[in-house]
């Protein structure tokens, strides 16, 4: 379905979802994960000490999910597994920095 | 916590600082061990009467003081590999909690459900109440779960520090724009110090780390109270 594969790989294989599954099955399984979310869950991707690039992923993710969710007129409740992710584990001053930055529109990565 | 004329580590609170404590005492006794033997035999050379000028080599000694120091350090090696893969497991944190360094005291955050964040100022000395420790206390605590395993995410806003907490084994450098994770769990309810570990300017040695460990419905009520005064 087109719908699965504009999602990151990443959310789909924490989900155990890479096959077919309807949109709204898959939307009640990220309710669900979001409700009973505790914190970042291990991420194999980063799996070393350092943790600067999950939470610089998690942030342009979230955006980019939110950018291509909102121009298709979808709900973006998906987002905000990212959200949650990189609220989890982003310094609360560097999500402000970067929040500024999009606003100015001089913010360096690509959403 | 530390205590005058300390001479080992301070008592583990986690499972892993016990690991490394055990692993010190045994690698420690056989230093002890091998150091011993080799001084009584200086002395025994050095104050001997007779000398044998006729010995010039023997295998089986040879053999010997080859084959069991390759024990001796297999014997090292083996537990210390072990604790080194033990640090690397994957676990899965109940908790994050962010750690920032800053001239010249810490700050936490907790950012899970609502966005939690204070400063932990040391205690100055003139302010300190009978009972309390000199250069170790600090305003505001950082409190966690007993016994849940917990992700810290360290990280500097000006120049370098060091996050360390000796009773739980935990050191990880902070660098500002840089992410280091550390996860531990803390075996018993308690209240641990540590002090910054990376040269920072005038007041490095004024900015102590205390975590107090607390059982999970006492941590909630804290974690309401300190959103609530936010």
């Amino acid at each position: 379905m087109t719908h699965k594969h504009r999602q990151a790989p990443a959310l789909l294989s924490y989900l155990g979802m890479e096959n077919d599954h309807t949109e709204v099955t898959m939307a009640e399984d990220i309710k669900t994960k979001l409700e009973n979310y505790r914190t970042a869950p291990f991420d194999a991707r980063f799996p070393n000490q350092n943790q600067t690039k999950n939470c610089w992923s998690n942030y342009l993710d979230f955006h980019r999910c939110q950018k291509s969710l909102d121009a298709k007129g979808q709900d973006t409740m998906p987002c905000d597994w990212y959200k949650r992710v990189y609220k989890s584990l982003c310094p609360m001053s560097w999500v402000q920095k970067w929040d500024d930055q999009r606003e100015e529109g001089t913010f360096p990565g690509k959403i | 916590m530390a205590h005058p004329s300390q001479l080992g580590f301070q008592d583990a609170a986690s499972p892993l600082m016990e690991e490394l404590l055990h692993f010190h005492d045994h690698a420690l006794m056989i230093v002890i061990l091998i150091s011993t033997m080799v001084l009584y035999i200086i002395v025994a050379m050095v104050t001997a009467q007779l000398t044998d000028k006729l010995v010039l080599d023997s295998q089986e000694i040879e053999v010997i003081w080859t084959v069991l120091p390759a024990i001796i350090l297999i014997l090292i090696a083996l537990p210390s590999l072990r604790i080194l893969y033990l640090m690397d497991e994957i676990n899965d944190p109940h908790l994050t909690i962010k750690a920032l360094g800053h001239q010249w005291y810490w700050s936490y955050e907790y950012t899970d459900y609502q966005d939690l964040g204070f400063d932990s100022y040391m205690i100055p000395t003139q302010d300190l109440t009978p009972g309390q420790f000199r250069l170790l206390e600090a305003d505001h605590r950082m409190v966690i779960p007993v016994e849940s395993p917990i992700r810290v995410l360290i990280s500097a806003e000006d120049v370098l520090h060091s996050w360390a907490v000796p009773s739980l084994g935990v050191k990880v450098d902070a660098v500002p724009g840089r992410l280091n994770q550390a996860t531990f769990i803390v075996s018993r309810p308690g209240v641990f110090y540590g002090q910054c570990s990376e040269i920072c300017g005038a007041n490095h040695s004024f900015m102590p780390v205390v975590v107090e460990a607390v059982p999970l419905d006492h941590f909630e009520n804290w974690s309401s109270l300190m959103i609530e005064d936010a």
